[in-house]
C-alpha cells in the first residue's frame, strides 16, 4: 500500500460495544478470487459500482478462464477480479493486490504469488477441506502449516455464515451457498465504507422475478456487513476519500459498454441508422448484446451465421445508407479480411471493431493482447490501406468509436478500431458527455449527377472524388438517376466501370493510399506529455498500454527523472508531426503487449531507433516493471548538453 | 398463386425509411423528376459491353430478365442486384439498377444486410453453382431459413467456368474435368433439395432457353415475400456444352421434364403418358398414366406448408436429369426477416425514440460539484 503512514482515527462504536479504528488510506488494490461458479465477476462489478458511486477513482481488471465452468475447485477454474481505487486519479488496476480474497484453496494457490509479503488474505475456511486441498495439490493445509506466515491471514467461515444467515430463507443448502459471494461483498463493503443501497437495489432488480433469491442475497449481503461490524477478526476498517474530479456527472463504464454507446451516439450524430452485423466471439460479444438493446435508436443488430456474413451484411447495409458496423476479435478479423478488401475497393463507410485477445489462432480468448496491429494494418491481399484507431482506456472507447465513425463516414472507408480484452472488460469512472457537445457526424448523400457523358447527358460518376478528402460520393439505392454498380474488380477512375488498364490501376492504388494518408491532416497533433519539456527519453505507446505507461512515467518523475509519454490514438495514419516529435528525443522506448509491432512501424516510417519492450502474458503491464525498464534507459542515456 | 400485377416482392412499398435516406431520395426526385416505372427492356441495359463467351446461356437469361423486370412496375433505382464471383456474377454490370459485384459466395450475406436495413428496396442476388453452393453454401442456407425479402437467381451450369473448367458442387459423379482426370468422386448437390431442406419459402427451377417458363417462374419469385430461390439451368458452351440437352432437345425434353403447374395433375411426356403418384414412405414415384387411376395422380400444390412434398418432388430427378420437375416447387407465406426486424424497431419505439442523454447517463450516476 502506498499509504505508508496510515492515520488512525478514533473508530466507530459497533453495536456489540466493540470499538474499531478507522485507518485512512490513499489507495487500495483488492483481488477477489474464486471458482468460475462463485460469482467473482458479479461481486467485483458490484464492489466497483459501490466504489464509483462513493467517488473514488478506480480501475478494474477482470481475469477469467475461457471455460464457462471448469471442474469445480481446480486451478484452471479460478476466476478473479482486481479493483484498484484511490483518493486521487489512477491509471491502472494496480500491479499487485494489497488484499486477496480467496474463496477456496485453488484461488489461494493461483493468486498468492502476486500478493506482496505482509498483504492481507481473507479465505473461506469452510472450503479448505482435505478434498479441496488435494484437488490443487496442497499436501498440507496452508492455513495450518505455517506456509502463509509472511502474510496476514484472516480465516472466515464465509460459507457457513452464509448458510446460517439464510437458514430461515426456505432455500436448499446448495442454493443458499450461492449467496456467499454477497456475504463476502457485504464484509468488504463494511471494511471499505462502501455505500450499500446500490447493491440492494441491484439485487432487487436483478432477481425481480425470483423475490426469494433477491431476499436471500440481500440477507447474505447484510449479514456480511454486520459480521464485519461485530467480529473481532477485523479490528480495523479503512477509509479512502473520494478522489477530486472535474465537476460533472459521472458513471462507471466498461470498455465494451462505452464502445457500444459510442456507436449509438455515432448513429444519432450522423443521423444514420446503425447496422451491426456480428458473430459472437470473446471478448467482443458484449458489444452485440449492448447494441441489441438499443432498437429504440433505430439500431439494427444482425447475429450472422459467421464472421464473413457479419461484415458482409454490414457492408450491404452501408451500401444502402446505414452506418455499417461489425464487431469481432482477431480470429474473426482473419475471416473478414477478404470482405475488408471489398470495403476498401468499394469505398463504403464501415466500422470494424477488433477487441483483441491473445493469439495466434484461438490463443487466449479471455486474455488481453495487442497483437492484431499489423493484421489491422496489412492483413489483406493487395494494397488495401485503411485507418486504424485505438482507444486508451475503457471510457475512451466511447470517443474512439465516434472518431472511427467520423473517419469512416467522411472518407468512405472501412476503419479498424482496435480495442482489447483489458479495455473491453475493465471499467473506470466516466464523465457523461453532453450530447450536444458530441461531434457532428453528418455527411451528405449524393443526389444529383456529377458528370456528363460524351453527348452531354448528365451522368453519375461514383468514383469522382472530393478534391479535399478524396472521398467518393455516396449515392444510396432509391436515389433517382444515380444507379451505379460497384464491386471488387478494379475501378476506372471517376466512372467506376471495370478497368484492367495498367495506368489506371496504378493511379487508383495510389489514390486509395493517398486518401488514407490524407486523414493525417484531419487529426490532432501528437499527444505528448512532457511536463518540463526537458525529457530526453520518450515512451511511446498505443491503445490500452496508456494507463500502465502513464503510471510508470509518474513513478519515474517521482524519482526525480524526466520522461515524456507519447500516446497514439491514430495508428494509421499517424499524426503528421510524429516524426518530428520522435526526433526530439535521444531515446524512444515502445512497450507493447505483442512482439514489437508498433516499434516495427515506427522504425520503418521514421527511421528512429525505437527500443521495443514487449510482453505477452495476457495481462496488462505492471507499472513498476515498466518504470524500471524506462529508468534504466534514462540512466544509461549519456548526459549531453541537451537536444533542445 | 397470386398473379396480381401489383407486385409485393419489390420491397415493401410504404415501409418506413430512415429520415436521411428518405431526404436523399426526395432530393433526387426534386432534381430529376418523379421515379419512372413505365420502363422497357432497353431501359434496363447499361452502356457496358457484355463480356460473356459468345453462345453462353447467360445472354439468354440476361435478355429474359431485362425484358421481364419492367413488367414489375418498379423504378430502376429501387432495384439492387448483388452478385458474388463467377461468370454469372458479372450480371449487375449489365443492369441499369444499383448493383454490387461482391466477393466469392458472400452475395446472400451482403444482400441480407441491405434488404434488412432497406425493406423498401427490391433486392436480387445473382449467383452460380460454385458461388452459392460451394464457397457460399453457408450464406445461402441461412438466407433461406431467415426468409429475408430477396430473390436469388442461381445459374447452374454444373461446372466452374471462370476458373476454366473444374467440376462444381452440382457436377455429376464421374465428371471428367481438368481437376478430375479420372472422373469426379463428389456426390453432387441438388440445389432445389438443398433449398427445401433449409425450409426456403419459395423454390423454383427454370431453363435458360425457355423464355416463357423462365419468365413465369421469375414473376412468381418476384411476387413472393421472403427469400425466393430460382435455380436456372444454364448452358456453358465452353466447358460443359450440352449439359442440359436431354431436357432441351425436343425429341427427349418432354419425356424427361415434369412441368409443375399449381393445382394441375402432374402428368408429362408425349401424350401425357407419364405421371407422378405417391410412393412409399411419403415419397413420390413415376408411373404410366394409363396404369393408374386418375385419382392417384398427384395434383401439384406449391403452397403446402410441410416441405416434405416439395422435397419429394425434388428427389424425382436423378443426376443425369431424367424426370426433372421444372417450375415452382414451393411457395408458402411466412413472416419475412426484414419485416420482423422492422416490427421490433417499431415496438422498441412505442414509448418514443431513444433518448441519447438518458442512455449515456445510465442508471447509476453521481455528480461532482465544483
Amino acid at each position: 500500500m502506498t499509504a505508508l503512514e496510515p492515520s488512525t482515527t478514533p473508530g466507530s462504536s459497533a453495536p456489540g460495544g466493540l470499538v474499531k479504528s478507522v485507518v485512512e488510506l490513499d489507495r487500495v488494490v483488492i483481488r477477489l478470487a474464486g471458482d468460475s461458479g462463485d460469482g467473482m465477476q458479479l461481486t467485483g462489478n458490484r464492489f466497483t459500482s459501490e466504489t464509483a458511486t462513493f467517488g473514488n477513482d478506480l480501475s478494474t481488471l477482470p481475469n477469467f478462464p475461457a471455460e464457462i465452468r471448469a471442474p469445480t475447485g481446480t486451478l484452471p477454474g479460478v476466476s478473479s477480479f482486481q479493483l484498484h481505487f484511490a483518493d486521487h486519479d489512477i491509471m491502472t488496476p494496480g500491479d499487485a493486490p494489497d488484499v486477496l480474497v480467496a474463496m477456496n484453496p485453488a484461488a489461494l494457490k493461483a493468486n498468492l504469488a502476486d500478493l506482496p509479503g505482509g498483504g492481507l488474505v481473507i479465505v473461506d475456511i469452510d472450503e479448505f477441506t482435505p478434498r479441496n486441498l488435494a484437488k490443487v495439490g496442497y499436501a498440507t493445509n496452508p492455513l495450518e502449516d505455517g506456509s502463509l506466515e509472511g502474510w496476514q491471514v484472516v480465516s472466515v467461515g464465509l460459507t457457513s455464515m452464509t448458510l446460517e444467515a439464510l437458514k430461515d430463507s426456505g432455500l436448499g443448502k446448495k442454493e443458499a451457498e450461492r449467496s456467499k459471494n454477497m456475504f463476502t461483498l457485504g464484509l468488504l463493503s463494511w471494511m471499505y465504507h462502501r455505500p450499500t443501497e446500490g447493491t440492494v437495489r441491484f439485487l432487487e432488480r436483478q432477481f425481480r422475478r425470483k423475490p426469494e433469491i433477491a431476499a436471500a442475497n440481500i440477507a447474505a449481503f447484510r449479514a456480511g456487513y454486520n459480521y464485519g461490524e461485530t467480529t473481532e477478526a477485523f479490528a480495523v476498517s479503512y477509509e479512502i476519500k473520494p478522489a477530486p474530479m472535474a465537476p460533472g456527472r459521472y458513471r462507471n463504464i466498461s470498455g465494451n459498454q462505452a464502445l457500444a454507446l459510442g456507436l449509438v451516439a455515432a448513429g444519432q450524430r450522423s443521423g444514420l441508422p446503425v447496422f451491426l452485423g456480428a458473430y459472437p466471439i470473446t471478448p467482443a460479444s458484449d458489444i452485440l448484446h449492448e447494441l441489441s438493446r438499443h432498437k429504440a435508436f433505430g439500431v439494427r443488430t444482425f447475429q450472422a451465421e459467421d464472421e464473413i456474413a457479419g461484415i458482409g451484411a454490414a457492408l450491404g447495409a452501408s451500401f444502402g445508407g446505414a452506418l455499417g458496423v461489425t464487431t469481432t476479435s482477431g480470429p474473426g478479423v482473419s475471416l473478414k479480411s477478404e470482405a475488408l478488401g471489398l470495403a476498401v475497393m468499394t469505398e463504403l463507410p464501415l466500422v470494424v471493431v477488433d477487441v483483441q485477445r491473445g493469439g495466434p489462432s484461438t490463443g487466449l480468448p479471455t486474455k488481453t493482447e495487442q497483437s492484431d496491429l499489423l493484421q489491422a494494418m496489412f492483413g489483406r491481399n493487395g494494397e488495401a490501406p485503411l485507418p486504424v484507431i485505438a482507444p486508451r482506456s475503457p471510457g475512451d472507447c466511447f470517443d474512439a468509436a465516434l472518431e472511427a465513425a467520423r473517419i469512416a463516414l467522411k472518407y468512405r472507408t472501412p476503419v479498424m478500431l482496435l480495442s482489447d480484452g483489458y479495455l473491453a472488460n475493465g471499467a473506470e469512472p466516466w464523465a457523461v458527455p453532453a450530447v450536444d457537445e458530441l461531434p457532428d457526424l453528418r455527411v451528405e448523400f449524393a443526389t444529383e449527377p456529377n458528370g456528363a457523358a460524351a453527348d452531354g447527358t448528365p451522368e453519375f460518376l461514383p468514383y469522382l472524388r472530393d478534391p479535399e478528402t478524396l472521398a467518393r460520393p455516396w449515392a444510396v439505392p432509391g436515389t433517382s438517376g444515380m444507379q451505379h454498380r460497384i464491386g471488387g474488380l478494379e475501378k476506372a477512375d471517376k466512372s467506376g466501370n471495370i478497368s484492367y488498364d495498367p495506368a489506371n490501376h496504378d493511379l487508383m492504388t495510389r489514390l486509395r493510399q493517398a486518401k488514407v494518408d490524407g486523414i493525417a491532416a484531419d487529426i490532432p497533433a501528437t499527444d505528448v506529455d512532457d511536463p518540463t519539456g526537458n525529457a530526453r527519453v520518450a515512451v511511446i505507446g498505443w491503445g490500452s498500454t496508456y494507463g500502465p505507461i502513464g503510471a510508470a512515467c509518474r513513478q519515474i518523475r517521482t524519482s526525480g527523472r524526466e520522461v515524456a509519454q507519447i500516446h497514439l490514438r491514430h495508428v494509421n495514419p499517424m499524426p503528421a508531426d510524429l516524426g518530428e516529435v520522435l526526433a526530439r528525443y535521444d531515446r524512444v522506448v515502445c512497450p507493447e503487449m505483442n512482439m514489437g509491432q508498433l516499434a516495427l512501424l515506427l522504425r520503418a516510417k521514421y527511421l528512429v531507433d525505437v527500443q521495443s519492450h514487449t510482453q505477452v502474458r495476457g495481462l496488462p503491464f505492471r507499472a513498476a516493471e515498466l518504470a524500471a525498464v524506462v529508468q534504466d534507459v534514462i540512466d544509461s542515456t549519456a548526459p549531453t548538453g541537451g537536444t533542445q | 398463386m397470386t398473379t396480381s400485377p401489383h407486385v409485393h416482392d419489390l420491397g415493401m412499398p410504404g415501409t418506413p425509411i430512415d429520415a436521411r435516406i428518405q431526404q436523399a431520395i426526395a432530393d433526387s426526385v426534386d432534381s430529376q423528376g418523379e421515379k419512372q416505372t413505365a420502363l422497357k427492356a432497353k431501359d434496363m441495359k447499361t452502356d457496358q459491353e457484355v463480356r460473356w463467351c459468345p453462345g453462353c446461356g447467360d445472354y439468354v437469361i440476361l435478355n429474359a430478365v431485362q425484358s421481364f423486370l419492367p413488367s414489375l412496375g418498379i423504378a430502376r433505382e429501387d432495384m439492387v442486384i448483388v452478385s458474388g464471383i463467377g461468370c454469372s456474377s458479372r450480371f449487375p454490370y449489365y443492369m441499369n439498377t444499383y448493383g454490387m459485384h461482391s466477393i466469392h459466395g458472400r452475395a446472400p450475406a451482403i444482400a441480407t444486410g441491405l434488404a434488412a436495413s432497406r425493406p423498401d428496396l427490391s433486392v436480387w442476388v445473382v449467383t452460380g453453382d460454385g458461388d452459392a453452393l460451394s464457397i457460399g453454401g453457408n450464406h445461402l442456407i441461412h438466407a433461406l431459413r431467415r426468409n429475408v425479402n430477396m430473390t436469388i437467381l442461381l445459374f447452374n451450369n454444373r461446372i466452374y467456368g471462370l476458373t476454366k473448367g473444374q467440376y462444381s458442387p452440382t457436377s455429376e459423379v464421374g465428371k471428367v474435368t481438368k481437376s478430375t482426370p479420372m472422373g469426379s468422386i463428389d456426390a453432387p448437390f441438388n440445389p432445389v433439395s438443398l433449398a427445401i431442406g433449409a425450409d426456403a419459402t419459395f423454390v423454383g427451377r427454370a431453363m435458360d432457353s425457355d423464355r416463357k417458363g423462365l419468365t413465369e417462374v421469375l414473376r412468381q419469385a418476384a411476387e413472393h415475400e421472403g427469400t425466393a430461390l430460382v435455380e436456372i439451368y444454364q448452358n456453358c458452351n465452353i466447358f460443359n456444352d450440352g449439359a442440359f440437352d436431354l431436357l432441351k432437345d425436343p425429341a427427349t425434353g418432354p419425356m424427361w421434364t415434369i412441368p409443375l403447374v399449381h393445382d394441375e395433375p402432374l402428368v408429362f411426356g408425349p401424350d401425357s403418358a407419364s405421371c407422378v403418384v405417391r410412393g412409399e414412405f411419403g415419397g413420390l414415384r413415376i408411373a404410366e398414366t394409363d396404369q393408374v387411376d386418375a385419382s392417384e395422380i398427384v395434383v401439384h400444390d406449391a403452397t403446402r406448408e410441410d416441405p416434405s412434398y416439395a422435397f419429394a418432388l425434388s428427389r424425382l430427378s436423378s443426376q443425369d436429369l431424367r424426370y426433372t420437375p421444372m417450375g415452382v416447387f414451393r411457395s408458402v407465406r411466412k413472416p419475412t426477416y426484414d419485416r420482423m426486424m422492422l416490427d421490433q424497431l417499431e415496438e422498441a419505439r412505442t414509448e418514443g425514440a431513444g433518448d441519447l442523454d438518458a442512455l449515456l447517463a445510465g442508471s447509476d450516476t453521481w455528480t461532482v460539484s465544483a
